[in-house]
């Protein structure tokens, strides 16, 4: 299954080559809505109450490199992966509803990019996720570049400058990595065969010493991806050069790898170090979601003001994981997902807009409620989740992350509280210059805006469903994450020596480590634990 | 008197021997008029067999000529590479220009005189095998460079090459006879015995005779700080050849540079690991930084290759097996990036007016996307981005260097990586992210030191069979050994353990 769900965007996206021109655009929609349905299956079929691997694949791979080709689904990466389906789908579909030049290779490198993603997030084979991690770039360079937009005239720099800079700037960080990995391989194994299974590793401690190096240079390529303050470089041009489809699925996944690698490698892997630089770490997060913020203040461009709020909000997701309280790396968990699912309609929003206007500045916007009331109000349901109104999951999310804050570091959540209120002024500030207000320049006075039509509808709506259906119910994520997040930042922890974490398991969970079976799995005898007197 | 006969291994030889009596045919050809024409096929012949006759010896190891050769696994996948090249090579020498002036048969006998210097190399155990074998494949090399003899840059490229060629040909001599006049031996197991039973270690006649000999084949492999020669000769010298040059020489002479360091100098590791780690180093920064600016793509191919070379430099550095193992995995993964990449120049020269410039690729992605596919996967593959044979082979010697407790290098391999993006990007970038309508064939030529009409405009070149094949091939090897590279790296790991055991 987790086979199936990795490569079906791949094979479409081969097949959509010898394709027809004009179908080729609904191919590649239909081969992320077969993944999204595949996605969906394996979440029905997820054992809800544990935190064991489930649906593996290990299979070697490199055998005289000892990298296997790993991979597994658990409660970490399950809400993560039917997110990259789900926004696969809107952005492919919405650029299906519109001309593409070279549509054939346009839409190949965008199901590439979906294998690659999903790669990351499945991989349970430190050698194969540095691997997808370093892939996903590829395809995104491409597509910025050679279907982005020119900015030189406007002060920005041409595509191929700005997704230059991008690509050199993240591979920085993942080429580190790939060192970093290799390096953590050879030092756990001490002479022995080599293995690069995140599992294994994790049983086996690096030495303090190389825990210390080795930590920054994932920590570094993870900021990077984010981006976190003082990384974020890139991020301005890129976002300003690159297509909205890509754009969309980008900003609403990519992101979300670096966090993700935080709490799949950084955290088992490396618990030392994690404990030793957790205060350098949430100073990078503070200072990510105060510069976020007050540039998200200031900018002007409609994809300017949702880069830096992604900064802001990767922030808090990063001071989640970091509090490395149970409850701060669930909120992080649920809070990735919610990003996702605002950032990416956002960008959408954003198309339409631009396609409206002319234009993507918010200063030549405006008065579009009234001509548009339900792209109105989807927006404002974009908006209001954006900024964390209570009621949404994103309340949730940053409920549950500022909790996790204050017991470990009460300073720091005081700071971090404040980029909550900093969080509704800019979306509401977007939300009010561009359909609110009257629109300012001349030549826009006679603006003629029309509702969305059923195309962008058809795109849109599902995905503000999204938000609105987890709204409703957020536990949908949290109980199927909670067991293998507080597992992952239990380790780090400290203090907690075996005995102790068999003592705080669930009888369900010793009942699996006894026996080695998931619960999901059915065996022919049915061993039972003897309860103690 | 009682002669004894001795013992020749002529299965042993027989590759040497057909490679030789290939080289001979093909000279001879070009003086019948009926076979004129047939130089080509007889030289894929010849190849295809000596390939043939390597392979039957594989996992077979036997010493040749008491001795002085040693046909191992190492030595087999090395000449492997050469051959694969020089068959490429023929292939994309195809109505090249130099290949008419210099004279078909002439031409391809020089081709094969230099790969029997590099099979030799490969095989080299002994000082004296070593230098002629060196000489065997430097001197045809000399004078195809100038093969394109009425283009001033080839001629300098020639002239040049052969200065410096010989100048470390001399410098490697003169460190061989140090070695030699400490140790009385000139087999390379007999040298490191020889330092043994004197009690040579660390003695400054020996370390004078490392030092000269790692010079002289620095000089080779165009390893900075002796790396000079290398723009200018492969910017200089007709493509095929330049393709040849930058993949073959470079496998055998790090063919070389292996068996002589880990055999012959294997005890002496303390010195020279450092220093050899030094030169990759030096190496992976004035290459990546030098291929900055270059709007010439073959220069900036050999800047990179300079580059490259210190990337691979780092498997000589951790004398192990992995070490082995991974260089020759990256040379042969180096050489389907670099054949893809310089079959698109060859036919972007004869296509456009722009020579090897970054110009001849522009727009490249919308127009001919059969051949922007290769460039791009070469590119991208040289760059070591994963899902190609480059990631893997980074992943191998990477993973050998951190085994060799030489982590410091592979940080500087991975910093070097990132530099290097600048310049490939800028290639691939041209192909597939320039606006569009900025190709205008005519205009004049910017070639250096070339004439419009010394290089007619065929626009049909890449789509011929022998340019875009090979480069399809390549690239296609490229990707899937990036997606499977089991085999390569079990064909790669045997080469590893014919050094150690």
């Amino acid at each position: 299954m987790s086979n199936s769900i990795l490569w079906t965007p791949l094979a479409f996206g081969l097949v959509g080559l010898f394709l027809p021109k004009k179908a080729v655009g609904w191919w590649a929609v239909l081969g992320t809505v077969v993944t999204l349905g595949l996605a969906i299956a394996v979440a029905i079929g997820f054992d809800t109450g544990s935190s064991a691997m489930q649906y593996a694949v290990d299979e070697p791979w490199i055998s005289g490199l000892g990298v296997d080709y790993s991979l597994g689904i658990d409660g970490l990466n399950l809400f993560l992966i039917l997110l990259t389906s789900v926004l696969w789908v809107g952005g492919v579909a919405f650029a299906a509803f519109r001309e593409q030049e070279r549509p054939k290779t346009f839409y190949f490198l965008m199901l590439v990019a979906e294998t690659a993603t999903l790669g990351s997030f499945l991989a349970q084979d430190l050698l194969l996720f540095v691997l997808f991690f370093d892939l996903m770039l590829v395809p995104f360079y491409f597509l910025f570049g050679a279907w982005g937009h020119d900015r030189s005239g406007e002060g920005g720099l041409t595509a191929s400058a700005a997704t230059t800079k991008m690509i050199v700037y993240t591979l920085i960080g993942s080429l580190l990595m790939l060192v970093a990995a290799i390096a953590t391989g050879v030092l756990a194994a001490g002479g022995g065969p080599i293995t690069f299974s995140i599992a294994a590793l994790g049983e086996h401690g690096l030495s303090h010493g190389s825990q210390q190096w080795i930590f920054w240079f994932f920590v570094a390529a993870f900021l990077v991806k984010m981006p976190a303050f003082l990384l974020h470089g890139w991020m301005p041009d890129a976002y300003r050069a690159a297509p909205l489809p890509a754009l969309a699925v980008f900003s609403g996944v990519l992101a979300k790898v670096g966090a993700y690698g935080f709490l799949r490698v950084v955290l088992p892997l490396f618990p030392d170090a994690t404990v030793e630089f957790q205060e350098v770490v949430l100073v990078i997060a503070l200072a990510s979601i105060l510069y976020g913020s007050v540039m998200a203040f200031t900018q002007t461009n409609v994809r300017l003001i949702a880069g830096y709020s992604s900064v802001a909000q990767l922030g808090f997701i990063t001071a989640g994981i970091f509090a490395l309280q149970a409850d701060g790396a669930d909120g992080a968990v649920l809070q990735m997902v919610n990003h996702g699912l605002v950032v990416a309609p956002l960008f959408v929003i954003v198309a339409i807009l631009a396609e409206r206007t002319g234009s993507e500045d918010i200063r030549e916007m405006g008065g579009m409620a009234l001509r548009a009331p339900v792209l109105a109000a989807l927006f404002l349901v974009v908006a209001l989740a954006t900024l964390a109104m209570p009621g949404s999951a994103n309340f949730v999310g940053e409920f549950y992350i500022l909790n996790g804050l204050f017991q470990a570091k009460i300073v720091f959540a005081f700071i971090a509280i404040t980029g909550v209120a900093m969080s509704a002024y800019y979306a509401l500030r977007l939300y009010q210059q561009t359909m609110h207000n009257r629109p300012p320049s001349v030549q826009n006075q006679g603006l003629l805006s029309r509702e969305i039509g059923v195309r962008d509808g058809l795109v849109l709506v599902p995905l503000v469903l999204c938000i609105v259906g987890l709204a409703l119910y957020p536990q949908l994520i949290l109980e199927r994450t909670a067991p293998t997040v507080d597992k992952q930042v239990a380790r780090v922890r400290g203090g907690e020596t075996p005995s102790a974490r068999l003592a705080s398991m669930s009888p369900k969970e010793l009942k699996e480590l006894v026996t080695g079976v998931a619960p999901n799995e059915t065996r022919d005898w049915e061993p039972t634990l003897i309860e103690e007197p | 008197v009682n002669f004894h006969e001795p013992h020749i291994d002529y299965a042993g030889l027989a590759p040497i021997i057909a490679l030789t009596v290939g080289i001979c045919l093909v000279l001879l050809s070009a003086v019948f008029k009926p076979f004129r024409r047939s130089a080509p096929a007889m030289t894929t012949t010849t190849l295809l067999a000596t390939a043939g006759l390597l392979i039957g010896q594989w996992d077979d190891p036997k010493n040749l000529v008491t001795g002085a050769l040693r046909l191992d696994d190492l030595a087999i996948s090395i000449s492997l590479i050469a051959i694969l090249t020089a068959f490429v090579c023929v292939l994309l020498s195809i109505r090249e220009k130099a290949t008419e002036e210099t004279g078909s048969g002439e031409y391809h006998a020089l081709l094969l005189g230099s790969v029997l210097g590099m099979v030799l190399l490969a095989q080299a155990t002994n000082l004296v095998s070593f230098f002629v074998a060196l000489e065997t494949l430097s001197i045809p090399l000399y004078i195809l460079c100038a093969a394109n003899m009425r283009r001033e840059g080839s001629l300098e490229s020639g002239l040049k090459y052969l200065i410096v060629g010989s100048i470390g040909s001399a410098t490697l001599l003169y460190g061989m006879a140090f070695l030699y006049g400490g140790t009385g031996a000139t087999n390379f197991a007999g040298i490191a015995e020889g330092i043994a039973r004197n009690g040579l270690d660390g003695d400054p006649l020996i370390l004078i005779g490392i030092a000269m000999a790692t010079v002289g084949l620095a000089f080779k492999t165009s390893i900075a700080p002796f790396h000079q020669w290398t723009p200018d000769v492969y910017q200089g010298a007709p493509t095929p050849i330049t393709a040849f040059m930058a993949v073959a020489t470079k496998a055998a002479a790090f063919a070389v540079f292996l068996r002589f360091f880990d055999v012959a100098l294997g005890s002496q590791a303390d010195t020279w690991q450092p220093a050899l780690a030094t030169l990759a180093a030096i190496s992976i920064v004035v290459g990546n930084v030098g291929a900055l600016g270059q709007d010439s793509l073959k220069r900036l191919l050999g800047y990179s290759g300079i580059a490259q070379a210190g990337y691979m430099l780092g498997g000589v550095v951790v004398l192990s097996s992995s070490g082995i193992g991974s260089l020759v995995f990256y040379l042969a993964a180096y050489a389907f990036m670099n054949l893809g990449a310089f079959a698109v120049i060859v036919a972007r020269e004869r296509e456009t007016v722009f020579g090897d410039d970054i110009r001849a690729v522009r727009g490249l992605g919308a127009e001919r996307p059969l051949l922007a596919w290769p460039l791009t996967i070469s590119m991208l593959a040289l760059a070591g981005l994963p899902a190609t044979a480059g990631f893997i082979g980074k992943l191998y010697l990477i993973e050998a260097l951190v085994e060799g407790d030489y982590t410091w290098l592979a940080v500087f391999i991975a910093v070097g990586t990132m530099i290097s993006l600048a310049y490939y990007l800028r290639v691939v970038a041209a192909m597939w992210m320039s606006p569009e309508g900025e190709t205008v064939p005519g205009g004049t030529p910017v070639i250096a030191g070339a004439s419009p009409e010394a290089d007619p405009v065929d626009p049909e070149a890449g789509r011929r069979w022998y340019i875009a094949g090979p480069a399809l091939l390549a690239s296609a090897a490229t990707v899937f050994f990036g997606v499977i590279p089991q085999p390569l790296v079990d064909f790669a790991s045997h080469a590893g353990a014919s050094i150690f055991g």
